[in-house]
């Protein structure tokens, strides 16, 4: 790469860089740099991370133990539902497309910003305003449905649930925004000699993720506008009083609902494509494989939506098709997670904190996609359906996958976002918090869900105390350990020591430049020569 | 910072691009994927209504007998010569000519507006008659079973197109006055092409929904 000489030259932290480059309020709320931008989409999903996260404690605590409820029953549907929509749509989807790719995509690129910096900036806005309407709804009351909201109680029951499913449905269209401004970026933007086969990883994941999020979101803004209009105009589509389907709705739903648990894995997927091999010091092991298993995935994406009504009244047949089809989607998993730890074989791993969280995804990940194998087998999931195993499954799915790479990718890029370091020590001691709360709360509840635990109880029974009581205990750890990040990353930002421009001795482009990076990226347009993943063992 | 124009009025590249044609291109792909998320949205409901039209066949071809196909095939004649207006305008402002852009832009608002007043004649006609979305339908020449759903998704997949077409009325309007400003030159005219990209688009909606809710039987 030919820009570690200028890299090094300005590497002074009070250079002229993206975040000094103009000051004030104005001049963030109004910016169009894509790094800004990024910046404000992290703040804001974080904040809803912990808002969500309460939400769990909460619910976590009222299950602690039989006949000791913390809040009532309706509190807690509330809690459940507010908790499954904000992490889902304000949370997972935004969060790795919206921050770390917006700061780093075009970066890796060789471009000086996305292709439509004031889309970008448009969609920003429209995220916040759809997150203004959930919180209103909140705080109007609360909205009982459950994220899916599912017909015909979502037409009946009480409450502002216009304005959640509002909320949601204009949330869609940042989503939407973000995905073309990722296409045409990496189309029209690449720099001389950026071809298509030297895009690093991250680049080929946020691709496939915008293939998803153009393709699959509009089904569900007009799903959504459909059930605002069963509300307000009774249209009856889906509200069998009426003659209408409510299987339909489900169908719908989940056209989009299931392809956007891609939307949230696939980013995680390529952040740590690139972090393995710059921590292994090894070339990436099948870099061709693993990129085109990003759009193997978007693409069996499309057709296993069914798997969610295996208990619908859906035919025998449609059944066996999807549950057939779904089970699809673990090959292409299959060749990433059996790629990584290919890239890591004979390696000479450094153990920071960005590599204990791929350790941590691989193994949290890998669990919950095979149990996802589990609950596609159909003898199994007509028992599993509506219990704490789906619950464990999809957070091991979610949050050992998608806020692990969130949390793994902010450390791995935090010296290019700050200029300085974080500290390590603490970053491996919330990581082991984080890693042994999520097990220990999550891992129960594959047992007690083995064990006919419905989900969704306001009260369980007595005989699943003690698996209650762990998983409760864990998501103590589990805050501790995210309080913990937060801590560090909000003291580390303004007394960490200088980072340099490429501590990591990462070869991709966003490394080949100061840290923080000048508001256009790049002191000169950078021309590409090489492959980004030629790491060479270091000695000893 | 970008500056989008400079003293003269002359449009210059943004500064993340390599030339104004490097920007166009990428514009027009932006406004492609743009159509597609529309389609799928569009998809969406038309599936719906196939599904449906499949189970009821009964009630949903009594019920489209209601339609009137008169106003309907005006419309569809109003909208095709807009197609055409619009790919003049367009033309008109590749090469330079402001004065018939502006002139091919105002013809296009007027016949937008003509299929607003036809559409909203027939509107009223069914508000009047009680030919309504789901449980508002207070018909009672025909009481059937399922009839009412078809008017559900003749109103949301009309009114879909309908807020279709007011929104390119505005934005329409927006580019008049961009051609007035003139910003719009044959070095410049993305902004032109891709409003006639969405112009397009709305009106190929409307063929598909003509038949579709008038026409089959």
């Amino acid at each position: 790469m030919s820009h570690s000489n200028t890299a090094t030259l300005s590497n002074e932290i009070h250079g002229d860089n993206y975040l000094n480059h103009s000051k004030g309020l104005k001049s963030w709320l109004t910016t169009l740099d894509h790094k800004r931008i990024g910046l404000m989409y992290l703040a804001t999903v974080l904040f809803f991370f912990l808002l969500g996260g309460i939400f769990a404690l909460i619910m976590r605590l009222n299950l602690m133990s039989y006949g000791h409820p913390v809040v009532d029953a309706n509190t807690y549907n509330k809690l459940m539902t507010f908790h499954g929509a904000i992490m889902v749509f304000l949370v997972i989807i935004p969060a790795i497309p919206g921050a770390i790719g917006n700061f780093v995509l075009p970066m890796m690129c060789g471009a000086k910003d996305v292709a439509f910096p004031r889309l970008n900036l448009a969609s920003y806005y429209i995220y916040l305003f759809g997150a203004l309407f959930a919180t209103a709804a909140l705080i109007g009351g609360g909205v009982d449905t459950g994220w899916t909201f599912y017909t015909p109680y979502s037409i009946r029951t009480s409450g502002p649930v216009i304005l959640v499913l509002l909320g949601a449905f204009i949330a869609g269209f940042a989503s939407i925004l973000t995905g073309l401004n990722f296409i045409v970026t990496l189309h029209k933007l690449r720099a001389p000699g950026q071809s298509w086969s030297r895009l690093p990883l991250l680049c080929w994941a946020l691709y496939a993720t915008s293939i998803i999020q153009v393709l699959a979101t509009p089904v569900l803004a007009i799903t959504l506008v459909l059930l605002m209009m069963e509300r307000v105009f009774k249209i009856g589509i889906f509200d069998p009083a009426l003659g209408g389907d409510p299987i339909l709705f489900q169908h719908f739903f989940w056209f989009y609902s299931h392809p956007a648990v891609y939307i949230m894995i696939l980013p995680a997927m390529g952040v740590f494509s690139e972090i393995i091999p710059v921590f292994s010091r090894k070339p990436i092991f099948g870099y061709r494989a693993i990129a085109l298993a990003s759009f193997g995935i978007a693409l069996v994406a499309f057709i296993v939506w069914g798997h969610h009504l295996f208990v619908s009244g859906q035919s025998e047949l449609a059944n066996f098709i999807f549950s057939l089809l779904t089970m699809f989607v673990a090959v292409p998993t299959g060749v990433k997670v059996f790629s990584w730890v290919g890239t890591m074989y004979k390696g000479s791993i450094r153990f920071n904190a960005p590599m204990l969280y791929a350790f941590g995804f691989i193994e949290l990940f890998t669990i919950g996609g095979l149990t996802g194998v589990f609950l596609a087998t159909l003898a199994i999931d007509v028992h599993m359906t509506d219990t704490y195993f789906v619950i464990a499954h999809f957070h091991y799915v979610m949050v050992g996958g998608s806020i692990m790479g969130l949390v793994g990718g902010m450390h791995y890029w935090f010296p290019k976002v700050t200029g300085r370091m974080y500290n390590e020590t603490i970053a491996k001691w919330s990581f082991g918090f984080i890693i042994f709360g999520f097990n220990l709360t999550f891992f129960p509840q594959f047992i007690a869900g083995s064990q006919g635990m419905p989900r969704r109880y306001w009260s369980q029974l007595p005989e699943f105390d003690l698996w209650n009581r762990l998983s409760t205990v864990g998501s103590w750890f589990l805050a501790v350990g995210f309080v913990m990040v937060a801590y560090d990353m909000i003291r580390s930002a303004r007394k960490g020591p200088i980072a340099g421009p490429n501590p990591w001795e990462a070869l991709t482009l966003e490394w080949q430049t100061p840290s923080p990076p000048p508001h256009e990226n790049f002191i000169e347009t950078p021309v590409v020569t090489s492959w980004p993943y030629e790491y060479k063992p270091s000695r000893g | 910072m970008s500056q989008p124009l400079n003293t003269t009025g002359v449009h210059h590249h943004a500064h993340h691009f390599d030339s104004a044609d490097h920007e166009f291109q990428a514009s027009k792909q932006g406004m492609w994927i743009f159509m597609v998320t529309e389609v799928l949205m569009i998809g969406a409901i038309f599936v719906g209504y196939l599904i449906m039209r499949a189970r009821y066949p009964e009630a949903f071809h009594e019920a489209h007998k209601l339609l009137n196909v008169k106003l309907g095939a005006l419309n569809t004649a109003v909208l095709i010569l807009s197609s055409y207006t619009m790919v003049r305008g367009v033309s008109a402002a590749q090469r330079g000519n402001n004065k018939l852009t502006i002139r091919m832009l105002m013809t296009t608002i007027a016949l937008a507006l003509v299929f607003c007043v036809v559409k909203y004649f027939e509107y009223s006609h069914k508000i009047h008659e009680g030919t309504l979305p789901g449980g508002n339908y207070t018909y009672a020449e025909l009481s059937m079973p399922h009839v009412p759903l078809f008017f559900s998704f003749y109103f949301i997949m009309t009114g879909i197109h309908a807020f279709h077409v007011l929104v390119g009325i505005g934005l329409m309007t927006w580019m008049i006055k961009r051609v007035k400003s003139g910003e719009i030159t044959p070095e410049f005219f993305t902004p032109v092409e891709l409003v006639g990209f969405y112009w397009h688009f709305v009106d190929l909606v409307w063929i598909y929904l003509f038949p579709l809710l008038y026409l089959l039987g």
